[in-house]
Order: C-alpha cells, then structure tokens, then sequence
C-alpha cells in the first residue's frame, strides 16, 4: 500500500532532503558564535519562595544562523534573551559570545524589542545614529553609514520624521536598523513582530529574511507562533515551562530560500505538528468543561 | 455610533466646540459678576445717598444700610423733615465690571498720590524683575538637583528626606530670617521665592525623571550607552518635555510667593500697589492689579506652550488654546462656512 507510507513520510520533521542536509552540515561546520552552559535563573518571589524561570540550559549558535525560541506564554523566552543581552545576570551558568563570557549590555550583541523603545526625542535618522554616537564615531560617518542602513530598511524617505509618526512596522524597521548599524556578531529579537497585524507581520518577516541573508550576522528570535518560528528559523528551541528547559532543538527542513508558498508543504506541516505537540501537550485543553450554568433562554442556541 | 447629550468620558470635544467652551470659561464668570453688579434686586445691600434731605449726617454718596436708611428716613418724616434719596448699590469692594475695566486703563495713566509711590507699569516690572530673578535661581540648582535625584536613587536617598521636611516649613515663616541676612531691598524677597520654589521643585523634577520609560535607558544600553552617557543621551531629552511642562506649573507657584515675599522687609512691587490702593479704598484699582497678574499669568504660560511646541518638534500637538482663540476668530472672519 502506497498511501500509508506517503502519510508517514511526511509526517517525520525530522526527514531532510539532501540540499537541506548539506545545509546543516554547512551550518554546523560554521565556527560558534553564541554559547550557552548551564543557563540558570531563578526569581525570589513575594511570598519568600522561588520561581525557577531557566534550569541548566545549553545550546548554541553558529554564525549567521537563524535560531528561533518558542515556548509556552511565562516559559522565560524574555528572561533567557535578557541574559544573552547582558541585561540581567544568571544565578549561574554562563554566556559566552566568541568563546568570551558575557557581563552587561554591549552593542556587539544587540536587541529589538516588542515595544520598539526607539527614542522619541530623535529623528529615525537620529535614532539609528544613536548607537554610532556613543561608540565616539565623528557624526558625519556616522550620518552616512545609519543612512545606508535606513537605505537597507527602505526608509531614506522617513528620515527626518519622528517615531510618533510612523506606523508599527516601519517602527520596528527602524529599530532593526538602529540594533543593525554597530554591527553587532548577533541580534537578539524579544517577539519583535508580536504587536502587528497579521498583513504587516508577514511583510517583516520576509523584510527580515532579506536583511538576515545580506548581513553577516547571527540572529536569536523569539516568538510565540510557530508558523513565524517555522518560517524564519534554521533550527528552533523548543522550551517547557515551569521551569523554563529546553524541550528539543528541531532542525526546520522547509528548504531555503522561503516563500509563503511553504506553509503548505509536508516540511512545513511536520514540523508544525511537532512543534505543536511539544508545547501545546494533549492532555490539557481537550475540551475541558468550564463549569458554567446555562444563561439564556432554551431554544436560544448558537451552535 | 451612538450621540448621546451626556459628554463622553475622556473624548476631546470637536475644535469648534473648544473654541466656544474657553470663551464660555471667561464669559460665565464675567455675566455672574455683571448680574450681580447691574441687576439690583439680586444683592445690592446698601444705598447710595444721592441727596441727603433732613437726616443729619447723611451726605451725598455716602453708603448705608438699607435698614439703617429706612429707620433714619422714617425719623426725619416723622420730625417733619425730608427724606433722603439714594439708589441701591453694592458694598464699596465690590465694583461694577466697568469700574475694574475703566480702572485698568486709568490705573496705569493715574499718578501716583504721594511722590515716592510708583506707577503702576513700575511696580509691575519691579514685580516681574523679582520673579524672573527667584525663578531662575531656584531653577539653576533645582532642575539639576532634581534630575540627579531622579536618575540616581542614592542621591534621591541622600537628598530627598531633608528636602520633604523644609518643604513643609512655609516660606514666609524665613521672612524675618531672610531680611537680617539680606537687608531689606530686593534680596530677601528673592530669596522668598527661591526659598518657596526649590524644595517643591526638586521633589517634582525627581519624580518626573523617575517615570522615565525604563525600556528606552535597556534599548540604550544594548546600543552601547555608558552610564554617563545614559544620562546626557536617554534620561535628560527623555524627560524634557515633561520637566518643561512642570517649570510652567513652578513658574505659576512663584507668583504665589511673590504676594509674600514683597511684603518683606519694604514693601514693594504689585503687592505695595495693591496694599496702597486698598487703603485708599480704590477697590476698582485692587481688582486691575490682580486682573493684570492672571493676564501676566495666563500670556505667560501660554507663551511658554507655545515656544514648546517649537522647541519640543517631537511631541504629539497638544490642542492649544492660543489655537482655539485663532481660530474662533479666524471663523467670525469670514472664514469657509
Ligand atoms: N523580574 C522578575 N521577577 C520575578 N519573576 C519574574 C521576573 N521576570 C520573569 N519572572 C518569571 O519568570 C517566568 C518567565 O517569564 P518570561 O521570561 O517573561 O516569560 P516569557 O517571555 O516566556 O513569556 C515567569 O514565570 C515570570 O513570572
Ligand atoms: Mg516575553
């Protein structure tokens, strides 16, 4: 029987076919640029207790690798890209970037947030300057290469305009740009695309895998949607909650170069599953009754 | 959409409609004072002796009780005399619109009555000198003071529990203080103001700074700002608008001590011009005077917002009223219907 095995071929994410093999292969040769050892946080909570947000994590990045983290909604995706950023400090274990441990925030590693935090004060230009500026680069230079990098985002013709009057997706351009222009060897991203509308969402993303694909840099992007995480990603982290642990590292085998056209594609919809099962697991949200008396009148029915 | 009567919670009014609700704001309190002023059977108290007839020490324009005027009236008939005339008035503090609107015109073209007394536009400018130079003072060292307190909390540790206890001792309470140390011309009344103006403003600047958006000071710091850095770049522009916007609040603070401060030691300034026209029971200049400090308020502040929204190009445009009156004038102009 024919049809049984095409089910089943299709359903193994873990399946690659030889050009993507060949990739990973590639990948994996490719020196590591983010190294994570037995990541641990944990928050003192009101009560005296503790909240374990990461236990002992490990994995790593290579260079110019797309990595994606997903994870239920609390598992501590922010808590672990806040260490990477050196915003906040492990209760123990270590980052290392280039085999040199972390300590603090540093534009060799930088970061856009979900809430754009550009800076009202400054034009787009002046926001993308900003980072040039404090390395003490002369402002001439550094007028020239951020307008290459708002040429990048396909911005030049915002850039005397103020963020209050941009809209979501050109804001979060600009602040792509601005993490972009001092050249960091990795861009943290904490759901950068999690406040758009589904339209200029998609629009990012493949804005993004543009950018990803000129520019030598490694990229950490967290989200909550797996068909983002799919799209996007080399390799994606799958986190548990409670405490926050690394549940599997699943190598995406949708081939490059991506198109919208793949959500469709058994790859795509292995994974998808996978993914799905990992962080949504079947016990809960099977249709467990909310303890609820009826309301209205018999007969007035909606479904 | 459903229109109800009832204005909505938190929704701007149309630009028309905000015209006409700050006319109103002036104009509602200027009818009550007119009713009250020109419609006799509202208040009016007294009677205005026009002709005095019989009664004895009755004159003309002198002010009296009605009861008293009808008791002395009912005597002078019964003893044969006659009686006296008058119209109905208002007490002597409380003049007419038109007496306070003559008044701020003859106010300052008036002469003074006694030599060394000063016009009205002088004491005025001595006034507007003694707020400039409090103001500033306070603000050279409060804003930085505040700032410094805001951004770092052990400064704000160090500063701030000293500052909340002088805050609390009222400013004219150094009157005496001030004088012995400064004499008694223009310096302790400075020092008033400062002394009024400071504690309050580095507690206000501190905890407009420390509002500041924390997310913005993280992005700076991924972008490679150093703490020094921090401040100069991320916390002072971020906070900007905000701490200009409580200087014009200050700023209003400061006129409030000015009343005190220029009873201190000689008296001066508006404060002397007012005392002075309230002996000679002038109350129709009284009302000029302090009329004409809301009008030095108001164009004040209003000027301040203004120069504002130049300076500050980034912030969203508040709905201006200097643009409300603009504009309501621009539409009786014949603008388009
Ligand atoms: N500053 C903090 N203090 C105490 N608990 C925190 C703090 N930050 C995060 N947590 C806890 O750590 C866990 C992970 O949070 P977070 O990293 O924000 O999750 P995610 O971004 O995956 O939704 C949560 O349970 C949260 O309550
Ligand atoms: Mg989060």
């Amino acid at each position: 029987m024919s049809a049984p095995a095409v089910t089943t071929e299709l359903a193994d994410y873990r399946r690659q076919s030889p050009a993507v093999a060949e990739r990973f292969q590639k990948l994996r040769e490719r020196p590591v640029v983010l190294e994570v050892r037995d990541l641990t946080r944990t928050f003192a909570t009101r009560q005296g207790g503790e909240t374990v947000a990461l236990r002992s994590l490990n994995f790593c990045a290579h260079r110019r690798e797309f990595m994606c983290l997903i994870g239920p909604s609390g598992c501590g995706k922010s808590t672990l890209i806040r260490l990477l950023a050196g915003l906040d400090e492990p209760t123990s274990g270590q980052v290392l970037l280039d085999g040199q441990p972390v300590s603090g925030p540093c534009p060799d590693r930088g970061m856009v947030f979900q809430g754009y935090t550009l800076f009202p004060w400054r034009t787009v230009l002046g926001n993308v300057m900003f980072g040039l500026e404090m390395g003490g680069m002369e402002s001439g230079r550094a007028k020239s290469e951020a307008l290459q990098w708002l040429d990048l985002v396909n911005l030049t013709k915002f850039k005397d305009a103020y963020p209050a009057q941009l809209s979501g997706g050109m804001k979060q351009r600009v602040a792509i740009a601005r993490a972009l222009a001092t050249n960091p060897r990795i861009l943290l991203m904490d759901e950068p695309f999690g406040a758009l509308d589904a339209q200029t969402r998609a629009q990012m993303q493949s804005y993004l895998l543009q950018i990803w694909r000129n520019v030598d840099v490694t990229i950490v992007f967290i989200t909550h949607d797996l068909d983002e995480a799919i799209y996007l990603a080399d390799r994606i982290l799958v986190l548990k909650a409670h405490p926050g642990e690394v549940q599997e590292l699943i190598e995406v085998p949708v081939p490059r170069p991506r198109g919208p056209a793949q959500f469709a594609t058994p790859e795509f919809l292995a994974t998808r599953r996978r993914i799905d099962e990992l962080i949504h697991p079947p016990l809960e949200s099977a249709g467990e009754k909310l303890p609820i008396v009826r309301l209205t009148v018999v007969g007035d029915d909606v479904e | 959409m459903t229109r109800s009567r009832w204005p909505a919670v938190g929704r701007e009014p149309s630009p028309r409609r905000r015209s006409v609700l700050l006319v109103c704001s002036f104009l509602l309190p200027l009818v009550l004072w007119s009713l009250v002023s020109y419609v006799p059977w509202i208040w009016h108290p007294l009677i205005h002796v026009t002709d005095p007839g019989t009664v004895s020490w009755f004159k003309a324009d002198l002010l009296v009780e009605r009861a008293v005027f009808a008791t002395e009236n009912a005597q002078a008939v019964a003893a044969g005399g006659r009686a006296a005339v008058g119209e109905r008035a208002n007490p002597v503090f409380l003049p007419a619109p038109h007496a306070v609107a003559r008044a701020l015109w003859t106010a300052f073209t008036t002469k003074p009555v006694l030599r060394d007394e000063l016009w009205l536009h002088q004491s005025l400018w001595l006034s507007i000198q003694t707020i400039f130079w409090g103001f500033l003072i306070s603000s050279l060292f409060g804003v930085p003071l505040g700032i410094l307190c805001g951004a770092y909390p052990p400064l704000a540790r160090l500063f701030e529990p000293v500052i909340d206890f002088v805050r609390y001792m009222p400013a004219p309470a150094f009157g005496a203080l001030t004088v012995a140390v400064l004499d008694i011309y223009a310096a302790p009344k400075i020092a008033i103001i400062v002394i009024g103006t400071f504690f309050q403003q580095v507690l206000v600047i501190a905890n407009t700074v420390r509002r500041h958006d924390p997310a913005l000071i993280e992005a700076a710091q991924t972008l490679g700002a150093r703490p020094r850095q921090l401040l100069l770049h991320v916390i002072v522009p971020g906070c900007l608008v905000d701490i200009y916007n409580d200087q014009r609040i200050l700023l209003g603070w400061a006129w409030t001590y000015l009343i005190v401060a220029e009873v201190v030691g000689v008296s001066t300034g508006i404060t002397f011009f007012i005392n002075q026209q309230a002996k000679y029971r002038n109350f129709d200049n009284v009302y000029a005077a302090i009329l004409i400090i809301g009008v030095i308020g108001l164009v004040t502040d209003q000027g301040l917002a203004f120069i504002g929204r130049r300076i500050f190009p980034w912030q969203p445009r508040a709905p201006s009223r200097l643009n409300a009156v603009l504009a309501l004038l621009g539409r009786k102009g014949g603008g388009p219907a």
